[in-house]
């Protein structure tokens, strides 16, 4: 084994391990502080289907932001839907045999990574040009983007113009998810692209990207307004 | 010398402590914000609202409450704490203060904001305030990166944007009605106060009422005496109008309703109105019911400073009312955030409310009571008699984006407007987007309503004036029905800044009780 492929694989144990608990133990944080008082945002849904149909409108389509700015949302909704399409092209790598609905959905070539870079460079832009969000946003905004757009470009370039070795990446990562560890393909653009992801896993429990998880555990979002029929009770706000 | 300097550095930390204690100067009131109809997005203006704040409380206020009287020596140790305490007590918090992407969707959506252009009046701004602290003391980003990732030192000249800002939020929670994730600014605003009020940092308009209600049972802090006298005066006053005794009873026991109502009805103007309203649909209903001098206050000003304790104490009264009284049901009268303590509050703090009779709402709001008669022909209605108005109903952000009336979500909005419609034959709405659980605050919401904050109050109402003027204009609305007893405070105060008069603003049973008929039923 290479130098490059043990630094690899331990970078890349490291990185999906400090995803993993760090996104867990937010999750738990989430999952166990209380909600003392029912704040739900009414008009509301009456019934636990009610909200998983309101958190269904919300995650899958941005209802609320799409109601409130429809350029952003236009921005925001394209970024994230090239994001899980690209996602799930992605997980072919983790197939030994890829799957028939993976093969399919794989097989349509909608140049997702350009919308994707593209939507993500429109969002960059809309925060330098309205002086609200211009005002608002910190370091760390501007540095994910730039993340992810170096991400987006670099799989460009891998997949139509310095076209990486698949085959080799494939038993790279299937060499990852079965422990035992494979040569990692020496194409220095696949090692930036890989490099990126890494480092973007390693920071994202500590990020505002805890919003992919954080939104199900939004009090306004997931509560059901009945707090006249049933009386809505934690622990640490029962009088004692 | 090094010793020079530590003298004159904290010659200036005592300097800024006492500019942050002392109340704001006396200024020339600021010019009104231009009637033109249109709500625009203006461009920011930093520190425009900087000047803003309200007086802050007295020691005496503050340790009646139990909050330390003054800004205690290690307040910022003691702020952080507390911040770590209530991170672990509300999963609002917690989950607002890392989510936020600032993506800039309510950026545009705040009165206060759109009228001040401050961008700290921005939803997501306001709550940066509080962020800043957040990153700096408890987030591994805001340790590693300090001031580059947006994480500040909690000093006091932040602690002194703290007192301003969080200040100009009425917590309406329009903010949330347009975040992809729900971010509730009413949430950390709340906070926010309750990390100042637990510093000795407190605001003398909330705190002292808060003292009132525990002490005397009610906001305006009159005794039993004051309570009958404005009462009989009520009474007098219907006999002399219709000629007929319409009786309020109070500390009835055994009746079939208890109507809490926000103490700012018995004395008030126009809530006087709606008063007379509830009392002539008992009356004519011929149902049995009661006021109570323990729970003569349906406001909870304890939910605004975020305190759960108060918000309990305080509400407790009701409880206490039901045990001494007996009712069978429980009536709110018009008021906002009341509205919202009770419908979404009521059944953790004091219930449950199983001495109650379970067949109707525990509580039921007085729209969905009144409009409940009507429906089923209790009351004899003559709309006629509101014919010189053309209405229109401003919805209460608290009762419109917190609570619900009736059984299906937007019978807050409903249930009003059909009650209007059913006692007036002219209504009209205002523009789509400030109605519903669109609408805007009065301006007065939150613990705002105290005469030093009447420049952010006045500029708060923008919005809504704006959509007020338009209906005026177009459909010569001379009506504006509410439901809550700061909205009508706030409106009869700054409307006549506006140019509109204020009997424009009234109660839904202002006109309710003009359009009853009284008197021996078909």
């Amino acid at each position: 084994m290479s130098g490059l492929t043990l630094l690899y694989t331990l970078f890349a144990y490291v990185a999906i391990a400090v995803f993993l608990v760090g996104f867990l133990a937010r999750i738990w944080k989430y999952a166990t502080t209380p909600s003392p008082l029912k704040i739900p945002l009414t008009p509301a849904p009456v019934n636990s289907v009610g909200v998983v149909y309101r958190m269904v409108q919300e995650v899958g389509f941005f209802k609320s932001l799409f109601y409130s700015n429809r350029i952003i949302w236009i921005g925001g909704y394209l970024m994230h839907i090239a994001l899980l399409i690209t996602i799930v092209k992605h997980l072919r790598f983790f197939f030994k045999t890829t799957p028939a609905a993976l093969a399919w959905i794989t097989s349509f070539e909608i140049y997702v990574g350009f919308i994707f870079f593209g939507a993500l460079a429109f969002l960059f832009l809309m925060r330098l040009v309205i002086d609200r969000t211009y005002y608002l946003s910190l370091m760390q905004d501007y540095v994910l983007l730039i993340f992810l757009m170096l991400i987006a470009a670099t799989g460009i370039l891998t997949k139509y113009y310095v076209r990486t070795d698949i085959i080799k990446v494939k038993q790279f990562v299937m060499g990852l998810v079965q422990f035992r560890p494979e040569a990692i393909p020496g194409d220095p653009i696949f090692i930036i692209h890989f490099t990126l992801v890494l480092l973007l896993l390693i920071y994202f429990p500590f990020s505002k990207l805890m919003h992919s998880g954080g939104i199900f555990f939004s009090p306004t979002r997931n509560q059901v307004d009945d707090a006249r029929e049933v009386r809505h009770v934690t622990p640490w706000a029962v009088k004692g | 010398m090094a010793e020079e300097i530590t003298t004159t550095e904290e010659k200036t930390v005592d300097k800024d402590i006492a500019a942050l204690l002392t109340s704001p100067p006396k200024r020339a009131p600021e010019p009104t914000p231009e009637l033109t109809g249109k709500i625009v997005k203006p461009k920011i203006v930093q520190g425009a609202a900087a000047h803003y704040k309200p007086h802050v409380a007295k020691p005496e206020i503050q340790e009646k409450l139990g909050f330390p009287g003054t800004l205690v020596e290690n307040w910022q140790e003691a702020a952080v704490a507390k911040m770590r305490e209530l991170l672990g007590k509300y999963k609002s918090l917690q989950v607002y203060m890392d989510i936020c992407v600032r993506c800039g969707s309510c950026t545009d959506k705040c009165q206060y904001f759109l009228s001040t252009r401050d961008p700290k009046n921005m939803p997501a701004g306001r709550a940066e305030l509080f962020r800043q602290v957040y990153r700096k003391y408890f987030t591994t980003e805001g340790k590693i990166f300090g001031k580059l990732a947006g994480a500040v030192d909690f000093d006091l000249s932040l602690l002194a944007e703290w007192y301003s800002y969080f200040h100009q939020c009425s917590q309406c929670r329009r903010c949330s009605l347009y975040c992809p994730y729900g971010i509730d600014t009413a949430e950390i605003s709340m906070a926010a106060r309750e990390i100042m009020d637990s510093i000795g940092l407190g605001q003398k308009y909330t705190n002292e009422i808060i003292g009132k209600v525990h002490e005397l049972g009610n906001n305006l802090g009159m005794n039993e005496a004051a309570l009958r006298n404005a009462i009989e005066f009520v009474e007098e006053e219907i006999e002399e109008d219709t000629g007929v005794p319409v009786k309020l009873p109070i500390n009835e026991e055994d009746a079939e309703v208890l109507l809490v109502t926000p103490s700012a009805d018995f004395f008030a103007t126009p809530h006087l109105e709606s008063l007379v309203g509830y009392a002539k649909v008992f009356h004519q209903a011929g149902i049995n019911w009661t006021l109570s001098t323990t729970a003569a206050e349906a406001g909870n000003f304890g939910m605004f400073v975020g305190s759960y304790y108060h918000m309990q104490k305080i509400a407790s009264r009701i409880k206490q009312a039901i045990e001494e009284l007996r009712p069978k049901r429980l009536v709110v009268g018009e008021c906002g955030h009341a509205w919202r303590v009770a419908y979404a509050f009521w059944n953790t703090l004091i219930g449950p409310f199983d001495m109650l009779n379970q067949k109707y709402p525990r509580p039921q709001h007085i729209c969905e009571f009144t409009l409940d008669l009507i429906n089923r022909g209790a009351l004899k209605i003559d709309k006629s008699a509101n014919d010189e108005f053309v209405v229109t109903f401003h919805d209460s952000c608290n009762v419109a984006r917190a609570t619900r009336m009736g059984d299906k979500p937007g019978g807050q909005f409903d249930i009003p407007r059909e009650l209007i419609k059913a006692v007036t034959n002219k209504y009209v709405d205002m523009e789509y987007d400030t109605i519903r659980e669109r609408t805007f605050c009065c301006g007065g919401g939150g613990g705002l309503l105290t005469d030093e904050l009447i420049d952010v109050r006045v500029k708060g109402a923008m919005p809504r004036m704006q959509a007020l003027h338009n209906v005026m204009e177009t459909h010569g609305v001379n009506f504006m029905a509410l439901i809550c007893a700061i909205c009508k405070a706030q409106f009869t105060k700054i409307m006549p800044k506006y140019g509109i008069p204020m009997e424009v603003a009234g109660g839904v049973h202002q006109l309710v009780g003009r359009a009853i008929v009284l008197g021996a039923k078909e």
